[in-house]
């Protein structure tokens, strides 16, 4: 297989992940405390002014499938009782957590202290959680958000689940820690955030260059990795953002294309945009197929799975609960499918993309749901042709490498072939 | 002349489309893919050009002879094959013999061989002079099989050499028969067709022009599960989608909606009014309800895969079926037949289950406007048809349906007409 070329950003991203994950092993001996949180509508900002350790189990789940273990952990948790059907990231991490709880990096992950559910759209996290409760006997701390029906977050959903932070998530987070709520902490944390997601932006906009100096989805995942997780509201995350940002301008200014396993895609043929999340046992092979045809992601929706940040949405310092709660209900799988279209006819068009791909995915319904719907409605109002791809996220079983090659290959020539004809 | 060819491999059969000049299908030949795709192609081109020949002296023979003498050319040059295909099979299965048997038995197995290969070529000697209808596979695998098998039964001894030593033989050395390149090509076969038919004058002179005209491949393009595989640069690999697509608008230009039922893929395709895809649906996580299913339920029930459709359209009160997963099929099947259902009600409900499968594709790529067409291997099933047939109008409502007696060939045209304009 070939190697990507590594960006510096990608460099300075393992060493902060290869940090965090050597806390968290020590963190029995150091006595900081852990919560067990996920990516959507994450409070890391807050959970680390109290100077708590986060700990991401589907982030783990789906660093186990690129390291090719996950076939196993879910056959694990299989002979445990869980059957085909179970989402693969569940299944993945139960089967971790049997298997002596070793995470991405090859150390140990420490037992969760608190289980912190700020993100109620996908109801397999409340099933989630209660399985990790069952298997390490901690307290949950649980966040109704509501799903944002009409389309936004109005502001008796804001004040709901502020309250809900205020008198719940706080109290909990302080008797954990032993520290008082430090609200003047939580600001300056929440500053930080919104430079990052200022950088992130303007990375993710830069795909509007041609070529595009990033690869939106498959690239993008890595420059998600820390603002949807441990280092959102981090001095060292600011920083990772503001490198990455001056990386991905001097790239554009080179007129250089993304690192991809196909080499620097310069010469870019197709400019998609892509739903769904991507299949992480094959990632390099999913984005090879991609890449070896010359076709660049300009902007995907997985990439705003823990933000929508590109629609106008920083934390802010001035409101610090209020800033969180729209945070908890702003992720993308907590917009309406009306808001679904939008923002992907929305991204078509913006990016001057050439097609859509909708990769569906077994084990996520917060996904996979109305994505037929999504496809048409997109297509109808762009008019450009969308393609719809299925496979898993983490489960290698659902993975078909010639299924998915013929129908990329089938839907880019497609492509072609009404250039051609519209050429004509 | 300049030909243009496309070859469609299959997961199979594959497939070949030879086009003259003006894009008007020459000739076509198919034959079963195997572990060997060059060979397929190599195969299936050979037979193209073959059945492109037999076009080019078609006028000439009908206006010397008539066609009663086209088709019996035609017959002698198939029998000229079938000799070279079993006499190649018979040499394949003595050279195994030696390993097959102990030395006690050698010269019965030897003898038996023999009797066995002599009635076999008498009898197809025997079908050419009594003009009786060709096979009704195309395949040398599964005609001289049964033929095989028949006779091996008729002459085996149950105390020297048995019906399982004879098949065994067979079994072995047919894949072997099929590995190989045999000379089949028009040049070859068709001085010793001429001398079998009496010949009026001019059918000789009109199969000498056909054996030299100059047919040059202009360009070829490859298309199917095995496209990686043939020796042709990327640029002449097109996807099957696209070449369906294409394909079916050459066949029926007022097609919009294509529904191809393969091997192992089922896919529902939308063209525009020049049969360029607008939009495609697959299966892919899955290949429940694709034409190998119905491979596994012929073979279930003992049956040919040509068989099954004839005996469902007998069914007067089809069975239900949920499972279209290839695997349980099987068990269902056994039980459905323990309970005392009948077997052609099963069949019925087993090509509805298909049809269902590829139905629900077909809503996703966009649903039947208008004008349908339905290619692919299973177009040939009387009953998939049926039952296409009713869905579409219980969900669609009335729509003409385009079934080509030449669907098969679909793809291979499809990559012929882009040959052609490519070049």
């Amino acid at each position: 297989m070939t190697e990507i070329a590594k960006d510096r950003s990608m460099e300075i991203q393992k060493e902060m992940l290869a940090d965090h994950y050597r806390r968290l092993e020590d963190a029995p001996k150091s006595g900081e405390p852990v919560v067990y949180t996920f990516v959507p509508g994450n409070l890391n900002e807050l959970v680390r002014s109290f100077d708590a350790l986060p700990v991401f189990p589907e982030i783990n789940a789906l660093q186990s499938a690129m390291r090719g273990k996950s076939a196993g952990y879910i056959a694990t948790a299989e002979k445990a009782g869980h059957s085909e059907d179970v989402c693969s990231y569940v299944k993945c991490d139960v089967g971790m957590a049997r298997s002596g709880n070793v995470g991405p990096t090859g150390t140990r992950l420490p037992r969760p202290d608190l289980l912190l559910l700020s993100y109620t759209g996908c109801y397999t996290f409340m099933k989630w959680f209660e399985l990790l409760r069952e298997e390490y006997d901690c307290p949950v701390v649980f966040v109704q958000v509501p799903y944002q029906g009409d389309g936004s977050i109005t502001p008796g959903h804001r004040a709901y689940v502020a309250r809900q932070i205020r008198e719940t998530v706080i109290p909990a987070l302080e008797r954990l820690t032993g520290k008082p709520y430090d609200e003047g902490r939580l600001r300056e944390s929440l500053a930080r955030s919104a430079r990052a997601e200022e950088d992130l932006v303007a990375v993710f906009e830069s795909a509007m260059r041609r070529p595009s100096p990033i690869d939106a989805y498959f690239g993008a995942v890595y420059y998600v990795g820390p603002i949807f997780s441990a280092f959102r509201g981090t001095e060292e995350g600011a920083e990772y953002y503001r490198t990455l940002r001056e990386e991905v301008e001097e790239r554009a200014r080179q007129g250089l294309g993304p690192s991809t396993p196909s080499g620097v895609l310069t010469r870019q043929k197709y400019r998609l945009v892509v739903e769904g999340p991507p299949n992480w046992t094959h990632f390099r092979d999913f984005w090879k197929l991609f890449s070896d045809e010359g076709a660049v992601v300009v902007a995907s929706t997985y990439s705003k799975v823990g933000g929508t940040y590109d629609f106008g949405f920083r934390h802010d310092m001035e409101d610090p609960l209020g800033t969180l709660a729209d945070y908890c209900g702003g992720c993308y799988t907590n917009i309406d499918l009306p808001g679904r279209v939008r923002m992907l006819a929305d991204y078509v068009e913006r990016y001057s993309a050439d097609g859509f791909v909708i990769h569906s995915v077994k084990s996520c319904n917060s996904f996979s749901a109305g994505q037929l719907t999504i496809l048409r409605e997109v297509e109808k109002r762009t008019g450009v042709p969308g393609a719809f791809f299925e496979s898993d996220l983490v489960d290698p079983r659902y993975f078909s490498p010639a299924n998915l090659k013929n129908r990329l290959e089938s839907y880019l020539q497609m492509i072609e072939a009404r250039r051609g004809a519209a050429a004509r | 002349m300049k030909t243009f060819v496309g070859i469609d491999l299959g997961s199979t059969t594959t497939k070949a489309v030879v086009l003259d000049e003006e894009g008007a299908v020459l000739g076509r030949g198919i034959t079963n893919s195997r572990s060997n795709y060059d060979l397929a192609a190599e195969v299936a081109r050979t037979e193209a050009f073959v059945s492109a020949r037999f076009s080019l002296l078609r006028a000439g023979v009908e206006r010397a002879a008539g066609p009663a003498a086209l088709d019996r050319l035609l017959r002698a040059f198939r029998l000229e094959q079938r000799l070279v295909q079993w006499a190649r099979l018979r040499q394949w299965i003595e050279a195994s013999a030696p390993r097959a048997a102990p030395a006690s038995l050698q010269s019965a197995l030897a003898a038996t061989l023999e009797e066995l290969f002599a009635r076999l070529v008498a009898e197809e000697e025997e079908r050419f002079r009594g003009d009786e209808a060709a096979d009704r596979s195309d395949f040398f695998r599964d005609a001289a099989g049964s033929a095989y098998a028949r006779v091996a039964q008729e002459i085996a001894d149950p105390r020297g050499v048995t019906c399982d030593l004879l098949i065994g033989l067979y079994d072995h050395s047919i894949i072997a028969v099929e590995n190989e390149p045999l000379d089949l090509g028009f040049p070859n076969h068709i001085r010793a067709a001429l001398a079998r038919c009496e010949g009026a004058p001019g059918v000789a002179e009109a199969a000498q022009a056909a054996a030299s005209a100059d047919l040059e491949i202009a360009a070829s393009v490859g298309t199917g599960y095995g496209r990686a595989r043939l020796p042709f640069p990327k640029e002449q690999i097109r996807s099957e989608i696209l070449c369906h697509g294409l394909g079916a608008h050459a066949m029926f230009p007022a097609t919009r909606t294509v529904l191809d039922i393969g091997g192992q893929d089922t896919k529902a395709i939308q063209v525009d009014g020049d049969g360029l895809v607008t939009s495609f649906q697959m299966n892919d996580r899955c290949a429940a309800g694709c034409g190998r299913y119905l491979g596994y339920i012929a073979d279930e029930m003992n049956m040919g895969l040509h068989e099954l459709g004839p005996l469902a359209l007998e069914s007067r009160a089809p069975v239900r079926i949920n499972s279209t997963c290839t695997v349980f099929a099987g068990a269902e099947l056994r039980e459905r037949l323990s309970l005392g259902e009948r077997r052609e009600d099963i069949l019925a409900g087993l090509h509805r289950a298909v049809i269902l499968r590829a139905m629900s594709l077909v809503a996703r790529s966009g649903g039947i406007a208008d004008e349908f067409t339905f290619t692919g291997g299973v177009a040939k099933n009387p009953a998939a048809v049926l039952a296409l047939r009713n869905l579409v109008a219980e969900n669609y409502g009335e729509r003409r349906i385009n079934i080509s007696a030449d669907s098969i060939y679909t793809g291979a045209l499809g990559a012929a007409l882009f040959a052609r304009r490519a070049a």
